[in-house]
């Protein structure tokens, strides 16, 4: 039976007195695989960061895995990929190692040591994602599909069960692009786990997600990609022949 | 002189021990506030070191304990930076740029009180580690004691936000309190490295050695192990130098600092061609 892991209720977030999202109520089940679509400036990332709460809200509730935001704590069983990272720097100097094994601090106690049944899960995940052969490579010198693979690894090393990801292909090449979806899908389908996924990409999106929900400041659509395909009111909004153009793309 | 009969004087055993405390905690602490793009830091910092220590001694503070006496203003300062960024939203370098102000402004309104510079400021605007006493090194090693444990305690936490503080906060890493634990650190390691270099070069101590570091280093633990090594390296030949050639010891340190970033750059390019 699915289980609530994410609950979003009446959330408004307001920026230089300016609605950035406008009364977003949405929940996110166990095993969900959701894309979350929208324009630039629809408020796809915010909405994200809000649910995070790495920015703050105007009104609404967000719960995580039942616990309301505020006082949510159990960290390990999220894992996040954000859109970039908000000061990257490409000269940091970390190996991949490295940096995956910082997705393993969550739920731990100061000082957070590496045990070596976290070394096992590192040396897995980088086995999984495909990047063993990078592991002492610092992560300025990788391509941007690779940077992209060793954050996802960052996500995924600590096994968490919701992971959301904020448009994470934006820098990649269409065949990377679609190399990166088939490893979420894998992930979703195999190991269960459930996937966020904010991407203006409309027409990828719908070969991988369970759900589709369409965000411009507001929810304007939230079903399945068979309902869009067939929703007057997308019709509407995109025109005939985009929508077609969409949907049949796959 | 031989280097035997130079390490005979004990005034060079104590330069060369509290440098080298001094020179590690500020490596260490540099490669964390560089890649924040925090280094100037240090520098605004100082600023408030030179008018704490105008304020102690106007306060008629024992000399020797001029150092402990500053510690406090120093510390709320760091805050202060820390605050303005968080809370009020000015830019870090905006923020260090007014704390930094106001204590050079507040040291040199202190010091014309006073009756002008007289010349226990004037030693600490450029530091003489020659003239380190046994006080001096006891409260080197204590503040080394407490800020390395405190570094080797939240390490992971700390390499975290550097890293990238969103990633950070989603890991259930409680941001703010390490920040704070970062200033605190820098503005007790400021506070010691006044002595040692003054406070017109301390911020030298803190980039230098981390960016000559970033330069070498192939990966995160070993940049840190390298920005100590070009930290203690500029120290030991920054003391036998100055003291073999009658330099201004700080000054000399510093410079020697700049000589290995140099170095440091160069092999960084001689390598890149090579590839």
């Amino acid at each position: 039976m699915p289980v609530e892991l994410l609950n979003i209720e009446g959330l408004w977030v307001r920026y230089n007195a300016a609605d950035v999202l406008r009364k977003i109520s949405f929940r996110v089940n166990s095993g969900d695989y959701v894309g979350i679509v929208g324009p630039n400036g629809s408020g796809k990332s915010t909405l994200i960061k809000a649910a995070l709460g790495l920015v703050g809200s105007e009104r609404g509730n967000i719960t995580l895995f039942g616990a309301p935001l505020e006082s949510f704590t159990e960290w390990e069983r999220i894992g996040y990929l954000p859109q970039r990272l908000r000061f990257f720097n490409p000269n940091f100097p970390a190996t991949v190692e490295e940096i995956v094994g910082l997705g393993l601090l969550a739920g731990r106690r100061l000082p957070r040591k590496l045990t070596p049944e976290d070394r096992e899960a590192i040396e897995k995940t980088l086995e999984t994602m495909g990047i063993t052969a990078l592991r002492k490579r610092i992560i300025g010198e990788l391509s941007g599909g690779q940077q992209q693979r060793v954050l996802l690894a960052r996500a995924v090393v600590g096994g968490p069960e919701l992971l959301i990801l904020d448009e994470p292909t934006t820098a990649l090449d269409p065949e990377t692009r679609e190399r990166f979806y088939t490893l979420l899908r894998d992930l979703n389908r195999d190991r269960g786990i459930t996937v966020i996924l904010v991407t203006h990409d409309t027409s990828s999106i719908g070969t991988y997600a369970s759900r589709f929900i369409y965000v411009d400041k507001e929810i304007v659509f939230d079903g399945t990609f068979d309902d869009f395909c067939h929703s007057e009111e997308m019709t509407n909004l995109f025109g005939e022949f985009a929508q077609h153009l969409i949907c049949h793309r796959h | 002189m031989g280097v035997g009969e130079i390490l005979s004087y004990g005034f060079i055993q104590r330069a060369l021990i509290a440098g080298t405390l001094v020179a590690v905690l500020c490596s260490v602490l540099g490669v964390f506030l560089v890649l924040r793009r925090l280094s100037l830091i240090g520098d605004g910092l100082a600023h408030v070191t030179f008018g704490s220590v105008a304020l102690s001694l106007i306060m008629g503070v024992n000399p020797g304990y001029v150092t402990v006496a500053a510690i406090p203003l120093v510390m709320l300062s760091s805050l202060g930076i820390l605050k303005l960024t968080e809370k009020a939203r000015i830019y870090g370098d905006a923020a260090i740029g007014i704390v930094s102000s106001l204590g050079i402004a507040g040291g040199i309104v202190l010091a014309s009180v006073a009756g002008g510079f007289n010349v226990d400021l004037f030693s600490y605007l450029f530091g003489n580690i020659l003239a380190v006493g046994n006080t001096d090194m006891i409260i080197a090693a204590i503040l080394f004691a407490v800020v390395l444990l405190a570094v080797a305690f939240f390490y992971r936490d700390l390499f975290a936000i550097t890293f990238d503080e969103d990633l950070a906060k989603c890991s259930g890493i409680r941001t703010t309190t390490i920040n704070t634990v970062l200033v605190l650190m820098t503005a007790l390691t400021v506070v010691l490295a006044m002595k040692v270099v003054g406070i017109m070069l301390i911020s030298a101590l803190l980039i230098l050695p981390a960016v000559s570091a970033l330069q070498v280093a192939r990966s995160f633990k070993s940049t840190i192990i390298a920005s100590c090594c070009f930290a203690t390296i500029s120290v030991m030949i920054g003391i036998f130098g100055s003291f073999i050639m009658n330099l201004p010891t700080g000054g000399f340190i510093v410079l020697i600092n700049f000589i290995l970033f140099l170095l440091a750059f160069a092999w960084k390019y001689m390598r890149k061609g090579r590839v």
